[in-house]
C-alpha cells in the first residue's frame, strides 16, 4: 500500500486528535480548590498556621498516599475545632475529605489515604467552634499518578 | 460483580476514664472514582462510601465527608476521649445505599 499525500495528511490529524482525546481529563486548578475552601469559611481567608498537615513529600505512588492532619486546639465543649477540609489543587476534583469532630474526639487529628493523579499542593483548612479560620499547605510530588487508567 | 465489602475496627478494650484512645477503621470497598474508563472506552460509573461516622454511646465523636479522591480501603484513624464505658458504633454509607455497621465496646476501669 502506498501512501498519497493526502492520506498521510489525514492519518496525521487522526493521530493528533487522538492524542487530545486521551488527555481530555480536566484537572482542577489552584483557583477552584481556593473556590472550595472559600465556600467551607464562608469567604473568610484561612491564616496559616495551627494546622499541621503531614504528608510525604514525594508519594511514590498517588494511589495511595497516606496524610495526616491536626489542629492545635483544647478541644473542650466551647472551645473546639468544628471541621477540616481537605482540598487538593491538582486532581479532577478539588475536594478530597472533610473530617468533623467534636468534644468527644479528645484531639483533633485524623489520618487517611488519598489519591493523588499528580504533584500538586495538598491543603487542610479547619474551621473552630468560634468561626475562625486556619489552614496548612504542602506541595506532594507525585511518581506515578493515581487516576487509574 | 460482587465485591465483599468487609468494615473492620481496632479499638482498645479497656482505658481509663478521661484517656484519649486511637481508633483506626478501614473498610474493604474498590472506591471507584467515576473517572476511570473500561477497555471500550465507557466511564465505569462512580460508587464510593461516601461517608463514615463514629459514635460513643449514642453520641457523635467523629463524622467524615468522603471524596473519590480517598482511596480504595478507606481507611481512617483519629480518637476518642472515653470518660465512662460503652459501645463505639461505626457507620459508613455506600453511594449505592447501603448502610455498613459495626459496634465495638470499651471499658473504663
Amino acid at each position: 500500500m502506498t501512501l498519497t499525500r493526502r492520506d498521510t495528511l489525514l492519518l496525521g490529524a487522526c493521530a493528533t486528535a487522538f492524542v487530545f482525546s486521551g488527555r481530555g481529563m480536566a484537572f482542577a486548578s489552584a483557583e477552584l480548590a481556593e473556590e472550595a475552601y472559600l465556600e467551607f469559611t464562608g469567604g473568610a481567608e484561612p491564616e496559616l498556621g495551627r494546622v499541621t498537615l503531614d504528608a510525604p513529600e514525594i508519594a511514590e505512588n498517588g494511589n495511595t498516599v497516606p496524610i495526616s492532619v491536626s489542629v492545635d486546639s483544647p478541644m473542650t465543649a466551647d472551645d473546639h475545632v468544628e471541621s477540616v477540609l481537605i482540598v487538593a489543587d491538582g486532581n479532577p476534583n478539588p475536594d478530597v475529605a472533610t473530617f468533623h469532630f467534636t468534644a468527644l474526639s479528645g484531639t483533633a487529628a485524623a489520618t487517611t489515604r488519598m489519591r493523588l493523579a499528580k504533584t500538586q499542593n495538598v491543603i487542610a483548612v479547619a474551621r473552630m467552634s468560634d468561626g475562625s479560620v486556619f489552614m496548612d499547605k504542602k506541595e506532594i510530588k507525585v511518581t506515578i499518578g493515581g487516576c487509574g487508567g | 460483580m460482587a465485591k465483599r465489602v468487609k468494615p473492620r475496627v481496632k479499638v482498645p478494650k479497656s482505658a481509663s476514664a478521661g484517656e484519649v484512645v486511637t481508633i483506626k477503621t478501614l473498610i474493604s470497598h474498590p472506591m471507584e472514582s467515576g473517572q476511570r474508563k473500561d477497555k471500550d472506552g465507557n466511564l465505569i460509573p462512580r460508587r464510593i462510601i461516601n461517608s463514615f461516622k463514629c459514635e460513643f454511646n449514642g453520641q457523635p465523636v467523629f463524622s467524615c465527608d468522603i471524596d473519590p479522591a480517598i482511596s480504595a480501603n478507606p481507611y481512617f484513624e483519629f480518637s476518642a476521649r472515653v470518660g465512662e464505658s460503652g459501645t463505639f458504633k461505626f457507620t459508613w454509607v455506600d453511594d449505592d445505599g447501603t448502610v455498613y455497621e459495626l459496634e465495638e465496646p470499651i471499658a473504663v476501669n
